[in-house]
């Protein structure tokens, strides 16, 4: 935190101009802890609000065929990169396992086949991306909340951690849900895309959709399930990749 | 009704504003200019607008801010050093570093003043709005008197304010036309458009609130409707800035502040 005051307080001497000066003076109120403090609890307003008058199964809208995007971009890594995933993509995923562990009663290791051959949910849905952006996709996939149901939920379990196979840097990628979102019935592990295998690019093979949330917590590489009873022990703690590294909100329902 | 001799003369002071008016007024003027400044640098993070349920780089948009200049329809307008710009050391924004909150390029910051300020724009505008009916401030100070929207009037109107002609004595007692319909549309068009084309951008509103989507035709359109509300709001705040440097400042600052209002003199009153 002193450090990154100190880049910003560095950045307005540097700002010659006036205005220059006044917008490093409103950064440094801005970067205040108490005016943080007070901001968070605006973040906390907004979770339990949309939760009060949220139906916890109310459905996010699904859309007709002819709703689709044309294009449905690739954001966020167009690929894991690394040895292990690329040797997994030339054999088709035979030797990957989706592990479920943590607090559950049955850990799990299943192969693609299995979760593919498992229910499945498809639907076509719009994704929001946090920079404004959206599109419309079909997808198919695994119910999470059947997962989780196999598995076994501990009663001290509170949070759904997906390990993810990219990363940015040294930093892997992950995020998390809470229960009323990881049982809700359109949050799946989807396989397939616009009605063929999930693409490198989109995540394969297994992306998690949590429909009512923007597309950050929409997992892609997804390679291990946990459950845990607080979100403080996993990575930087706050829940998410990009939680941690940019303080975006961990409820990403707004 | 009182004789026009018993009418308050310019120069008077007379209770203008009343409390729930002037507390609403700080408390949104506040909120109003967090959410625009925090607003412009969200859009900086996706500086192009869509009409229908989708929009993304691929798709046709109907407004892009490119570096050095601003795309709507086939119109592309030159901004260089206003819109679409990279400062010094900085990644390409379309709206300039002054006019952004924070200054620098920071979406996750930026949503956090967004939401935060949204309450404050939400929950005294509903406590507005329920006074306003109920206390009758609306029906009596904003909606327009028979004959105040017929054209001659309107001209007139705005002829007077054109010239800066404003009015004196007892006509300065009531808002003029002009300002009706510009505090009414504020409070009864933009505001509501804002904040219910805001929750349409949420996919969780979306979930709990589908109507929103149809009222809107698509989260797409919200985005851009969002964004021309938002756009008419800041119109609104500079002209009324320039209205009340140009009706008296301190008179007009005053009024909002404690109430009281010194009427205008004239050339007959």
């Amino acid at each position: 935190m002193s450090l990154l005051l100190s880049r910003r307080r560095l950045i307005g001497a540097l700002g010659a101009s006036a205005g220059g000066l006044a917008a490093a003076g409103c950064d440094r109120i801005a970067a205040s802890p108490s005016t943080q403090a007070l901001l968070g609890f605006g973040q906390r307003l907004t979770y339990s609000a949309q939760r009060i008058v949220m139906d916890r199964t109310a459905l996010a809208p699904e859309y007709g065929a002819a709703d689709m995007s044309p294009l449905f971009r690739v954001n966020g890594n167009a690929t894991p990169g690394t040895d292990a995933y690329a040797a997994h993509v030339a054999n088709g995923f035979a030797d990957w396992r989706l592990v479920v562990d943590g607090l559950v009663a049955r850990p799990l290791a299943l192969s693609l086949d299995q979760i593919r051959q498992a229910p499945r949910r498809t639907q076509i849905t719009r994704h929001d991306c946090v920079e404004g952006w959206s599109a419309i996709g079909q997808w198919t996939g695994l119910p999470l909340g059947l997962l989780l149901k196999q598995a076994g939920l501990r009663p001290q379990a509170r949070y759904i951690v997906l390990h993810c196979a990219d990363s940015f840097g040294s930093r892997p990628y992950y995020e998390s849900i809470d229960l009323v979102d990881a049982f809700h019935p359109q949050t799946i592990l989807a396989w397939a895309m616009n009605g063929a295998p999930l693409a490198v690019g989109h995540g394969a093979p297994l992306r998690l959709r949590v429909e009512r949330q923007l597309g950050y917590k929409q997992a892609k590489y997804v390679m291990r399930v946990e459950a845990v009873s607080t979100l403080a022990n996993s990575y930087g703690g706050k829940g998410g990749y990009w939680e941690d590294v940019a303080g975006y909100q961990w409820y990403a329902g707004i | 009704m009182p004789t026009p001799s018993a009418l308050p003369q310019g120069g008077d002071l007379v209770q203008r504003h009343r409390l729930p008016t002037r507390l609403w007024h700080w408390l949104n003027a506040l909120s109003v200019i967090v959410m625009l400044m925090s607003g412009l640098m969200i859009f900086n993070a996706h500086p192009h607008l869509y009409w229908g349920q989708f929009g993304a780089n691929p798709d046709h948009s109907w407004l892009d801010i490119y570096p050095g200049h601003v795309r709507i329809g086939p119109l592309h307008i030159p901004t260089p050093g206003l819109l679409g710009v990279t400062p010094a050391g900085g990644r390409f924004v379309a709206f300039p570093p002054l006019l952004t909150l924070p200054s620098h390029y920071d979406l996750a910051g930026a949503r956090v003043w967004h939401f935060a300020f949204a309450w404050l724009l939400v929950v005294p505008g509903l406590a507005f709005l329920v006074w306003g009916v109920l206390g009758r401030h609306f029906r009596r100070d904003l909606l327009p008197r028979p004959g105040e929207l017929q054209p001659r009037h309107l001209l007139a109107d705005i002829r007077a304010h054109a010239r800066l002609r404003f009015p004196t004595g007892a006509a300065a007692l009531h808002y003029n036309i002009l300002q009706k319909l510009a505090y009414g549309g504020v409070i009864f068009v933009l505001l509501p458009g804002v904040v219910l084309t805001g929750l349409t951008m949420s996919p969780g509103m979306d979930a709990a609130w589908p109507w929103l989507l149809t009222l809107f035709g698509g989260r797409a359109s919200a985005r851009s409707i969002h964004f021309l509300c938002a756009m008419g709001l800041a119109a609104f705040l500079l002209v009324h800035l320039l209205m009340v440097v140009l009706a008296g400042p301190l008179n007009e600052i005053r009024s909002m502040i404690t109430g009281r209002y010194r009427l205008p003199k004239g050339p007959r009153s």
